[in-house]
């Protein structure tokens, strides 16, 4: 029983910032602009939070900066998908490679650690935060495990998701600006009519979605490591990708998705060199591969459909 | 002012000031990051230039890179001609050299050198290709979107691969996760050695065969995409998929088969690392190769010349930097794909970006 309530712990834990990325996709693919370089822009906010943690002291002051850089990279992408009408795949690709070359060499020259930040002190990063009577209740049969694991003793990063999360699905489906980026991701020109200016909400959507993968990567850094080790988003990024094709761009699929991938990853972690009765021992790069061969089966529409929105990787041009 | 329009430049100047601006605004921002970290740019571009081309070895190893970039940035290039991002090379690669040494340890004990060679050049394509075929068969056949995909299938082949390593490839009592040596029939043969039989001295660089294959490959490439009916094909479903389809080509097939062709070529990419260099395939032997790849197509605009002039570029800048990192321990091999991302970006998504500050030189008087 604790077993799994510890398993359940860790998939929460390593949830979140699949959770926070891929919410940040959904605004961007919803507004029509696909976005493969949420992979770089974790990776940078995680850079950024934890040096300006470091700097400052503050936890919070870091994940400022790294919503701060993450916001600049989704600008850079959006001046090439909006404003340039250039090309988002390559755009994407490129803010990934860029991210991967230049923290470690900012990291290098900056703190001289191998292009790693320093190991941050205590007051320099987010803490689990206990909640009353966890000690009282932690006995309690099914109970206690399940307070003690999974309510209580996360970041507050953690509780900040689960706030956005239903935030973010009534801002998509119920909002005035969240009907505006449907409307833009489906059919653009439509909207354009309708008075709406497509290039603003593109802006709009991509600024949250850069704000979310900043959240996501301070969590990587100024939490859960507590400091930036090179290439740490380590394909978080695309791993979220892939949750939101799998929830079919919907939030709350998509963020069962996440929990999905975050529990494979849990269990493989425990599954290493373990021998189970029946199979024998599972290979770990069995239960890697997982996510990414359910979203090969599910993009090529064996287990399901996956509509993407209509408009996406669709540069809008006003009028011809 | 209006971004993102077709050019109105004369060709030349297309092919030419275009990407020459780019590269200099790439250059520029790196420069600025270099001057950030308390380094003198000016210093480092020449340290940089003298480590890839001022002495023998420097050069050999410049175009040894080279040689991989030519295959890898083909590679994307054929997949770009039909219209296909192909961000799959680093996983159709490390498949390749999965072949060559499957190839290998099957029939380097007896075989001689002559059918060798041959068969480990057929292996590398031949898996490259398999590789590339499924993404490919997806996007025809399944409408699964081929970018999402190849980066998949490059996370599936780097799990295969470490699966494969750690129960049946890696060598015994070896200390790195590597394979075997193979033997020596299976090797490419090297520069110095060609040299030595028409009686010339050439410095000991993993220089090899494998460049005399890659620029053969051009030409073919040049041969098939320009002057041939399925080149023809391949452009036009590239250009306009609607129109293809109703000429009466195969889209499908179109597709499935200029992703094989990705795929052999990004293959021969290990033959030049393993059989050329390494002589066994050590676990991290791609080393972002693929990625290369894209930017070197971007670069060279998806044309044989071109992508030979930037596969020397990227090879220089790789070379040149491990040099410059020694004199300069703060300058990292990061910071070549810190400007490998930039190239893609400029040359890449913004390709057009200085066209309207020049455009006014080029205007024909009234």
């Amino acid at each position: 029983m604790d077993l799994l309530f510890s398993i359940l712990e860790s998939t929460l834990r390593a949830a979140t910032p699949l959770m926070l990325a891929s919410l940040a996709g959904l605004f961007s693919e919803r507004s029509g602009v696909v976005d493969i370089s949420l992979e770089g822009k974790i990776l940078a906010a995680a850079f950024a939070s934890a040096s300006v943690a470091y700097i400052s002291h503050s936890p919070w002051m870091g994940m400022a900066a790294g919503m701060g850089v993450a916001v600049a990279l989704a600008m850079v992408h959006a001046f090439v998908s909006v404003t340039y009408n250039g090309n988002q795949l390559i755009s994407g690709m490129a803010i990934n490679i860029i991210a991967s070359g230049l923290t470690p060499v900012l990291g290098l020259a900056w703190f001289q650690q191998g292009g790693n930040s320093p190991q941050l002190e205590s007051d320099m990063r987010f803490h689990e935060i206990a909640w009353p009577g966890v000690d009282a209740v932690r006995d309690i049969p099914f109970i206690g495990p399940f307070y003690s694991h999974l309510i209580s003793g996360h970041s507050i990063i953690v509780y900040l998701t689960f706030i956005i999360i239903p935030v973010v699905t009534w801002f998509i489906y119920r909002s005035r600006f969240g009907l505006r980026v449907r409307a833009v991701g489906e059919n653009p020109h439509a909207a354009d009519t309708a008075g709406i200016s497509v290039a603003r909400i593109r802006y709009t959507a991509l600024f949250w979605g850069g704000l979310l993968c900043g959240m996501a990567g301070t969590f990587l850094s100024v939490y859960q490591t507590g400091g930036f080790i090179r290439e740490m988003s380590a394909g978080k990024g695309f791993l979220a990708l892939a949750a939101l094709i799998f929830g079919k761009w919907r939030p709350v699929p998509a963020v069962i998705g996440c929990l999905l991938f975050a529990f494979f990853d849990a269990i493989q972690i425990r599954l290493e060199g373990v021998s189970l009765p029946m199979v024998g021992e599972v290979p770990s790069q069995l239960i890697q591969v997982i996510p990414y061969v359910l979203t090969v089966l599910l993009m090529a529409g064996f287990v399901g459909r996956a509509t993407a929105p209509k408009a996406i990787g669709v540069p809008f041009v006003k009028s011809r | 002012m209006k971004f993102g329009q077709p050019s109105t430049l004369p060709r030349w100047a297309q092919l030419s000031v275009l990407p020459l601006l780019n590269l200099l605004a790439a250059l520029a921002i790196t420069g600025l990051v270099v001057w950030l970290i308390g380094e003198d740019p000016w210093e480092c571009l020449k340290l940089l230039v003298g480590g890839a081309f001022g002495y023998g070895e420097g050069i050999g190893y410049t175009l040894f890179y080279t040689t991989g970039y030519i295959f890898t940035g083909l590679s994307v290039a054929a997949a770009f001609h039909a219209g296909l991002f192909n961000i799959g090379g680093e996983g159709q690669v490390y498949i390749a050299g999965l072949g060559v040494s499957l190839a290998c340890y099957a029939f380097d004990s007896f075989m001689p050198a002559v059918f060798m060679v041959p068969l480990t050049i057929m292996a590398s394509m031949l898996f490259g290709a398999a590789w590339a075929f499924m993404p490919g068969y997806l996007q025809a056949k399944r409408g699964s979107h081929i970018v999402v995909t190849t980066i998949m299938f490059n996370y599936i082949a780097a799990a295969l691969m470490g699966y494969l390593f750690n129960r049946v490839l890696m060598e015994k009592g070896g200390t790195n996760t590597a394979t075997r040596a193979f033997a020596e029939a299976s090797w490419m043969p090297s520069m110095q050695q060609m040299g030595g039989w028409l009686g010339l001295t050439l410095p000991n660089t993993p220089l090899n065969a494998s460049l005399f294959i890659a620029l053969i490959c051009c030409v073919l490439f040049w041969l098939v995409v320009w002057h041939s009916k399925w080149g023809f094909e391949l452009r036009t479903v590239g250009t306009n998929e609607q129109a293809a389809r109703f000429a009466g080509m195969n889209v499908s097939k179109v597709v499935i088969v200029a992703m094989c062709f990705a795929g052999a070529l990004a293959g021969l990419a290990a033959v030049n690392e393993i059989l050329g260099s390494t002589h066994r395939m050590n676990m991290t032997f791609t080393n972002g190769i693929g990625f290369v790849g894209i930017a070197v197509a971007l670069m060279g605009r998806n044309h044989p010349v071109g992508i030979v002039l930037s596969a020397l570029l990227f090879g220089a800048l790789t070379q040149g930097g491990l040099d410059l990192s020694l004199d300069k321990p703060n300058i990292t091999r990061e910071m070549i794909i810190f400007i490998q991302g930039l190239i893609i970006l400029f040359c890449g998504a913004l390709e057009n970006l200085f066209e309207p500050f020049i455009a006014p030189l080029f205007k024909r008087k009234p």
